[in-house]
């Protein structure tokens, strides 16, 4: 196993530098820069801006520059749009908040997606089944723009029971937490509910029932790791989304996460900043498809570390 | 660990909001702030920085208005300049030289006084070149900066600010400008305390973070007392202001949120006394449900059409003149946004100290048809379909369909709308690879020139291709002459001459559009939307 993460660890690098490389040229070739605005500036102050960040130098010159100071020193060089912060001041205020946001909502998603998952499984096709699939139905189609503010609109306008925006106490987690776990939880309940309807109808589960296994340790000893292997490849990349923070939620709540970083940063083509958010969440992804994978070895026998 | 930490948190959320009701919670932000003079306002998108030579962004400014003061500033309600730092002045009879007199009583939050050096200092920092100010061109009215930010002259000394003395100031401008105490009152012109920048990092270079909580050292009506990113920033009462027994807020918080329905919710949630903007949907439903709450100032603000006089066919000005009179202004202004906005007959806005655009661009289809039709284009016969290039702000679209039909209908002349992302249109701006673009301008300062030089030739923010020496000639009169009268007619004359060669098609002068708390006192709507914070109270 460990030779399998070395190796997976490995493959890394060049796929990182890849996507340093073709970000750093993509967001150049992008009309606009940092310094567009509305009204000009003289072509004397432009050309200071430019040499305060080096941006009047050949762009191969500033791509090894950057590389040299990111590889050797971890430094994702200045912010264009906040002047006096760095990449990673920014990265190391917002990732916190982006991952707790990320951490609860997961939370919430599993614990609700799992037990209708698994309620709806193991009833199926009674009314129990009905209610857990059409709430799970419901969970998927509403998407978040639209149960944010209704939740807003209830909890923070009509009862005065939380901010309707803003991240300052614990109650200001619950709303966004909510809003967010709501549709991995709705995802997380129709996977599982498949995953077990096939694993309660194997061979196995029939001869534990034969010997005598009663409903809860049959569900939970026998089915359920069997039930979970959709649900684990489904989480690989609905963490790393979750983890890394949602522009949505992040924007309706007025979050000071990082996804609004991610995006807003492109569209005020603060190329550091991008650069800086692209590398890190192609790191969290690489590293999260790799847990996944060890899990899913782990979970299903049939798997090798090949 | 990490996951055990987080359950215990999410648990204790859950325990706090199922035990918490409404009468926990000791009223809303807003019934505090008004009980402890506190103010909170929304201000739009996450401020860069506070750093006045760094800052460019309006909400900046306005935060920035509140941390430092400059020899003068602004009056709550008309905005003219009134003595600030600076007790009094004198001017020179050829109106080069001014001479301030800065009061005894100004310090900055750190006990030292504000010296008239501290003044000479800061324009110098603003002024050089490895600062990249982008600011740094509003100070080119004084004598010898332009060479200085160029780096054509090395010398400071050779820039009209003089210290003469602790409290004397001695600035000489490069040319007479009527405008120039309003011209102070920009942030550019705010002096900084060098000593606690260079405490921090370089004096003269970006990216000295100075300009944070506990660094910085102010001399404004408030001391900044925190900034939690993408959260609030804080600013409290400054015991060291001269004036401090007039400021009656304790505190201000200001509340960057970039989504304008997530400011809305939150003003309806009593967290916000009042919004930045209010999305352009939601207008009509205050206007009939809490009109005691919406509030449509007017605004230097002109929405209008650029030609690209490069191109064919809109090289010529008969072509240009019909489409500019087959707009129906009133249409738009009053039928289409219903958000307090003027028809705009001429392109200098109302209220421009005293200036009234004699010229006007009517709207009349007859004779824009008539003028068509000399050009050699009969109901738009022989005329290929024009772009008409706008970004997607919720509202640009609405106004150039309306335009799109209105062309179409009164003379024949077929439209395409192009819609891009707000930077790429003003790099094909700057590019000059568009037809017609929809375009705004906001004027810095309450005075014609603002918005007629930027259709001079040499303007960076022309970028029509038009170019006229009469023009440019009757500006540069207006800038040598004194006298105001004089001085208001060579505009008019000018701005007959803009409006009958057409580059642009004025659309409509804007209104900004917010809502605010009744117990907000002494937020006068001003042309600007400035409004001095000292001048601000809150009432139960």
């Amino acid at each position: 196993m460990l030779r399998f993460i070395a190796r997976r660890l490995l493959e890394t690098i060049p796929v990182l530098f890849i996507i340093l490389t073709a970000t750093f040229f993509m967001i150049r070739f992008v009309p606009g820069g940092p310094f567009t605005a509305e009204k000009a500036v003289t072509p004397e102050v432009m050309r200071n801006l430019e040499r305060a960040y080096d941006l009047d130098k050949p762009l191969w010159q500033q791509y090894t520059r950057y590389l040299r100071n990111v590889v050797l020193h971890g430094d994702l060089g200045p912010s264009f749009k906040y002047p006096n912060r760095t990449v990673n001041e920014i990265i190391a205020d917002k990732l916190p908040v982006s991952l707790e946001l990320g951490a609860e909502a997961l939370l919430i998603a599993l614990v609700a997606g799992l037990t209708l998952g698994v309620l709806a499984a193991v009833k199926s096709n009674t009314w129990i089944d009905y209610i857990c699939s059409s709430t799970a139905m419901i969970g998927i189609c509403l998407p978040t723009f639209v149960l944010g503010p209704l939740l807003v609109l209830l909890f923070a306008i009509r009862l005065g029971w939380a901010n309707a925006s803003g991240w300052y106490g614990p109650v200001d987690r619950v709303l966004p937490c909510l809003t967010l776990g709501c549709v991995y939880a709705a995802y997380i309940a129709r996977l599982t509910r498949g995953g077990m309807l096939e694993v309660l109808h194997q061979d196995y589960i029939r001869t534990a029932r034969a010997k005598g296994a009663g409903q809860l340790r049959v569900i939970f000893k026998h089915a359920l790791r069997g039930g979970l292997l959709p649900v684990v490849s489904f989480l690989g990349p609905a963490i790393a989304g979750i983890l890394t923070g949602s522009f949505v939620i992040e924007t309706i709540f007025q979050i000071p996460g990082l996804g609004r970083e991610f995006v807003n940063s492109a569209f005020n083509r603060d190329y550091t900043l991008v650069l800086g958010t692209v590398i890190l969440y192609a790191a969290l992804i690489i590293a999260l498809n790799l847990v996944v994978d060890v899990v899913q070895v782990w979970l299903n026998p049939k798997l090798k570390f090949e | 660990m990490a996951g055990v930490r987080y359950f215990v948190h999410f648990v204790h959320s859950v325990l706090l909001l199922s035990t918490l009701t409404g009468c926990l919670r000791h009223g809303t932000d807003v019934e505090r702030g008004n009980r402890e003079q506190v103010l909170h306002r929304g201000i739009g998108d996450e401020i860069g920085d506070l750093d006045p030579h760094v800052a460019t962004n309006i909400s900046e400014l306005d935060i920035i208005s509140a941390l430092f003061e400059g020899l003068v500033t602004e009056d709550p309600v008309d905005l003219h300049p009134v003595p600030a730092v600076a007790e009094r002045w004198e001017v020179s009879a050829d109106q080069l030289t001014y001479t301030f007199y800065l009061r005894a009583g100004a310090r900055w939050s750190n006990g030292d006084p504000v010296t008239a050096g501290d003044f000479t200092a800061s324009w110098r920092r603003i002024l050089t070149p490895s600062l990249g100010s982008g600011n740094a061109g509003l100070l080119y009215v004084l004598q010898g900066a332009e060479a200085y930010t160029k780096g054509l002259a090395r010398d400071f000394a050779q820039v009209g600010a003089k210290a003469l003395d602790a409290r004397t100031l001695q600035v000489t401008l490069d040319h007479p400008v009527p405008y120039f105490l309003s011209l102070l009152t920009h942030p550019a012109w705010l002096p900084v305390h060098l000593p606690s920048i260079a405490a921090s990092g370089p004096v003269y270079e970006r990216g000295n973070p100075w300009a944070r909580p506990g660094r910085l050292v102010g001399n404004g009506a408030f001391i900044l007392r925190a900034w939690e990113p993408n959260q609030r920033i804080v600013v409290e009462k400054s015991p060291t202001y001269w004036d401090a027994a007039h400021v009656r807020l304790n505190a201000i918080h200001f509340h960057p949120i970039d989504s304008l329905d997530a400011e809305e919710r939150a003003f309806r949630a009593g967290q916000l006394h009042l919004t930045y903007a209010l999305p352009f949907g939601k207008v009509e439903s205050y206007r009939r449900d809490s009109p005691q709450l919406l509030r449509m100032d007017p605004y230097l603000n002109t929405y209008f059409l650029r030609f690209n006089v490069a191109r064919p066919f809109l090289n010529e000005p008969r072509v240009r003149r019909a489409l500019a009179l087959a707009v129906d202004r009133p249409a738009i202004a009053e039928k289409i946004l219903r958000g307090g906005q003027l028809p705009a007959y001429a392109f200098t806005p109302p209220g421009m100290a005293g200036y009234v655009p004699e010229a006007r661009l009517p709207t009349d289809f007859n004779e824009a048809r008539r003028v068509l039709a000399d050009a050699g284009y009969p109901g738009g016969r022989g005329l290929p379909a024009f772009e008409l290039l706008f970004n997607n702000s919720e509202n640009h679209r609405l106004v150039a369909e309306a335009v799109q039909e209105m062309w179409r209908r009164e003379l024949g002349v077929q439209v395409r709308l192009v819609n891009q992302e707000f930077k790429a249109v003003l790099a094909e701006r700057r590019a000059g690879h568009y037809q017609i673009l929809f375009s705004d301008w906001v004027g810095d300062y309450p005075d014609p020139s603002t918005f007629l030089d930027i259709w001079r030739s040499d303007s960076g923010n022309n970028h029509t291709g038009w170019a006229s020496p009469a023009y440019d000639s009757l500006l540069r009169s207006a800038s040598l002459t004194t006298d105001a009268a004089a001085r208001n007619l060579l505009f008019q004359k000018a701005e007959a001459l803009l409006l009958e060669a057409a580059p642009l098609v004025p659309l409509y002068y804007n209104s900004h559009i917010f809502l605010l708390q009744p117990s907000v006192k002494g937020w006068h709507p001003t042309l600007l939307d400035h409004h001095p914070y000292k001048h601000v109270w809150l009432e139960e």
